[in-house]
């Protein structure tokens, strides 16, 4: 094997240094590497503050930290988690390096801009770290910046805001980019119905980045300049209404969910027909529901204000509105199963994750359901069994829908091939560990302990402890999945160009893909999942 | 691909939507002098539609572009109007 | 690299991203709405103290700027590149005559304590600071964006000296006229809702 000439875009240029022609690449596989390194970085970091908040959570009282550190700690973790990881996590690093691939084109459909959107990631990131460290301390208000608490502190909102505006400015470019690619640039005969699902799902996540982060840049806008020169726009004794932050806040980040975890399903979309060795059962109503899923929830973010005052009557109309969105996730779901049925099953790593993936989302969308119904909310809300719901949806959905494309995608990618053994009993710790870390927190949060205070009564220890114990063995699994795919990476075998023989497009190139993906556009002539044609365009 | 170029607005067509603008303009100022109570703010509002219409299909082009981007401002316009109806009945019925 | 140019793309992402800039402004918009219903009177007192004559005068400028940058256009495409040129001047010189009379209307109400932490603001009923503050925000977000896109259109206009924009490839100008169009869309809808109440 002739090592230097099937580097494919990993070939360095030798013309500049090596980090140059990274960071100034305009490659799309390049740039969407770029966003796999970062917001695996920020994965981490993430990671550790996680289990430093689950430290001080393991008995009851100061045990690490202190309240005010407590609260920087848990906001650092959701303004790092949501914001830096599961947002770009895979549309920008695999949407980014699969999307030309898939529908068959040589790049995005503004390489340039799309450098820029990872420039601008990198200082809105650079800018949500530096407001750890400058003017009034780490920001103690929750991820969710309400006011008035957030028009007040003195901690360091101000530069936290401006680096969510700026990242979310960047997730803007990066919507616009993808759409105007995935209407332009398809080769000859990848028409709309034979679009990849993760394409579909890519495609109505880009809409919502476009149609609902601005509304998140003038909402932090407004807190930043009522914090510099107060406009009183949400301060009640100016005549301003601090709901109307909370309605301008989720308009954009419920959305945001949808932002975080269609992409997850469409990677799901793409894993489970290829190691049932099926093609994908329902593909119109998949392809459908990832839109219907987009649409219906733009509409439901006054879920999270049930208990803030609101109308009654928009309770119970966003009460509605939510089960709805629950029919096209079901529809999903449905339809995995229903590929799965009479299959011919591999239990390959990508595919064990893609299962894990569709019982713990099941398990986070039925608990939602609970959160919807205005009624059981009231009695739930801000209690540890929100937290539990959430990280079923947002970790045991889009994290292990990650890892699952990590799996799935890094041979094509690198051009080789990562432990199989060692990736399976990494993904077993990793289940294991997180039923145990997330499902006791429903418990203790249906018993009552509320979320974000540092300390607690006695009486939630035990299942505090257990919790503990589990974010340790998800911690173990994580670390040992990360050093699996990286010494793979490094020293694995020759992954060959198809190993899972799958049929999409990328799948038809080299592993490595060559720097300009296809030397003519490609006639496609079969349907994603057509597996019998596995390896043709 | 003919949905790639369009021909350019002859001069007289652009300066008849501009004329139509200024009218328009003119409109919106004289009947904010008349007190028509609720009426006001509709009749503006309404006014100004229009107007962003003449700019939207002819000084933007839309009117002769592929019907792709009508349907895609059309979901633009559909999803801000959502944004704020859906906040007006928590607004309304508090 | 793709040799071929697609012009439609490029206008298709310009469009979208012009959605999303209109959806930034819907949070303004958003808000106005909301604390019109809840404030109507004190919404028209505000309106009236704000300069109708200016801000008509504000109104006829842009939109007569946006038929010079459609014109420049026209032009171009015709391969009338000096014209288009002296069309694009005019609408530079227009953008930067509404910042000034912007400026000269922002000045004299600060003359009046009439701004946010102002001490006469302070003094009004609740209602009217709400529409101070609204009127503030939107108007210098909306100023923002008129100085962003005047200068696009200096740069396009440097482009087009150079030919780097021409009849073959208008993109550049089309893009940059696409953003001057909506800075002029968003103030129809300013000029009514802030001068106008009544």
């Amino acid at each position: 094997m002739s090592q230097q000439n099937d580097r494919g875009f990993l070939q360095a240029s030798n013309l500049q240094p090596l980090l140059f022609d990274w960071i100034f690449s305009v490659d799309h596989k390049r740039i969407g590497l770029l966003y796999l390194y970062s917001v695996c970085a920020f994965f981490l970091a993430g990671m550790v503050l996680g289990l430093l908040i689950r430290l001080e959570l393991i008995a009851p009282g100061p045990t690490i930290a202190t309240a005010q550190t407590y609260n920087a700690l848990f906001t650092l973790h959701g303004v790092v988690m949501i914001f830096l990881f599961i947002i770009p996590g895979i549309p920008a690093a695999f949407g980014n390096i699969m999307l030309p691939l898939q529908i068959g084109a040589q790049d995005v459909a503004f390489p340039r801009l799309n450098l820029l959107s990872w420039w601008l990631y990198i200082l809105g990131a650079f800018m949500a770290l530096t407001s750890l460290f400058s003017g009034g301390g780490p920001p103690d208000t929750g991820w969710t910046f309400y006011v008035p608490f957030a028009s007040e502190t003195p901690t360091n909102v101000s530069l936290a805001l401006l680096a969510v505006f700026i990242i979310g400015f960047s997730s803007i470019l990066t919507g616009v980019n993808f759409v105007t690619t995935i209407h332009r640039l398809r080769a000859p005969g990848m028409h709309w119905g034979r679009l990849p699902l993760f394409i579909w799902s890519l495609y109505a996540t880009a809409w919502v980045q476009i149609l609902a982060t601005p509304v998140l840049g003038i909402t932090v806008i407004l807190v930043m300049v009522e914090r510099l020169i107060g406009l009183g726009l949400f301060d009640p004794a100016r005549g301003g209404d601090p709901i109307l932050y909370q309605h301008l806040f989720w308009i954009y980040s419920h959305p945001a969910v949808y932002i975080m975890v269609l992409p997850a399903m469409g990677v799901i979309s793409e894993i489970i027909p290829v190691f049932s060795r099926k093609p994908t059962f329902g593909y119109k109503a998949i392809a459908a529901s990832s839109v219907a899923i987009a649409a219906a929830g733009s509409l439901v973010w006054g879920h999270h204000m049930f208990v803030s005052g609101m109308s009654d009557t928009a309770i119970m109309v966003f009460s509605l509105l939510t089960f709805l969105v629950a029919i096209p996730s079901a529809v999903k779901v449905f339809n995995w199963v229903a590929t799965l049925y009479r299959g011919s099953i591999s239990l390959e790593p990508p595919m064990l994750f893609a299962l894990a993936f569709v019982f713990l989302f099941s398990i986070g969308g039925l608990t939602g359901l609970v959160l919807g119904s205005a009624s059981a909310d009231v009695h739930v809300h801000d209690t540890h069994f929100v937290v539990g719901h959430f990280h079923y949806i947002m970790f045991g959905g889009t994290g292990f829908a990650f890892f699952a494309a990590l799996h799935y995608w890094l041979p094509k990618v690198f051009g080789r091939m990562y432990n199989i053994k060692i990736a399976t009993i990494a993904w077993a710790i990793i289940f294991v560990g997180f039923n145990l870390l997330y499902f006791p927190m429903m418990l203790v949060g249906l018993h009552g302990m509320p979320r974000r205070y540092y300390d607690y009564l006695p009486q939630f220890q035990n299942l505090n402890v257990i919790a503990t114990v589990g974010s340790w063995v998800l911690a173990i699994g994580l670390l040992l999945m990360f050093a699996n795919l990286y010494r793979g990476i490094r020293r694995g075998t020759a992954a060959g160009n198809n190993p899972w023989q799958a049929a999409t497009l990328e799948w038809v190139v080299t592993s490595p893909p060559p720097g300009e993906n296809f030397s003519q556009p490609p006639q496609v002539t079969h349907d994603p999942y057509d597996l019998q044609q596995a390896g043709k365009p | 691909m003919n949905q790639t170029t369009h021909g350019a607005l002859s001069f007289r067509c652009l300066t008849t939507v501009w004329i139509l603008l200024l009218v328009l303009t003119g409109i919106t100022v004289g009947v904010s002098h008349l007190d028509l109570g609720a009426i006001n703010i509709w009749a503006a509002l309404g006014i100004a539609t229009l107007k962003a219409s003449l700019v939207v299909f002819y000084f933007m082009h839309l009117k002769h572009e592929p019907r792709l981007l009508v349907i895609c401002l059309f979901i633009a316009l559909l999803t801000l109007a959502a944004f704020i109806g859906l906040t007006f009945l928590d607004v309304l019925y508090r | 690299m793709t040799t071929q140019r697609d012009a439609f793309g490029a206008r298709l992402g310009m469009w979208l991203f012009l959605f999303s800039e209109l959806l930034l402004f819907g949070g303004l918009f958003l808000l106005y709405a909301v604390y019109l219903a809840r404030y109507p009177s004190e919404f028209a007192a505000g309106g009236q103290q704000l300069d109708t004559l200016l801000g008509t005068g504000n109104t006829l400028l842009l939109i007569t700027s946006s038929l010079t940058v459609a014109l420049a256009l026209s032009a171009l495409q015709q391969g009338r590149r000096q014209l288009c040129q002296m069309l694009l001047c005019a609408t530079i010189l227009a953008s930067l005559l509404f910042l000034t009379i912007k400026g000269i209307e922002w000045q004299a109400k600060f003359g009046h304590g009439l701004f946010p932490g102002g001490a006469e603001l302070e003094t009004l009923p609740a209602g009217q600071q709400i529409f101070f503050s609204l009127y503030f925000v939107t108007t210098g977000l909306h100023g923002l964006h008129v100085l962003i896109g005047a200068a696009l259109l200096l740069w396009t206009l440097g482009l087009t000296r150079k030919g780097l924009v021409s009849a073959e490839n208008p993109v550049m100008l089309e893009n940059s006229a696409l953003y001057w169009h909506l800075v002029d869309l968003i103030w129809i809808f300013i000029f009514p809702l802030y001068y106008l109440l009544l």
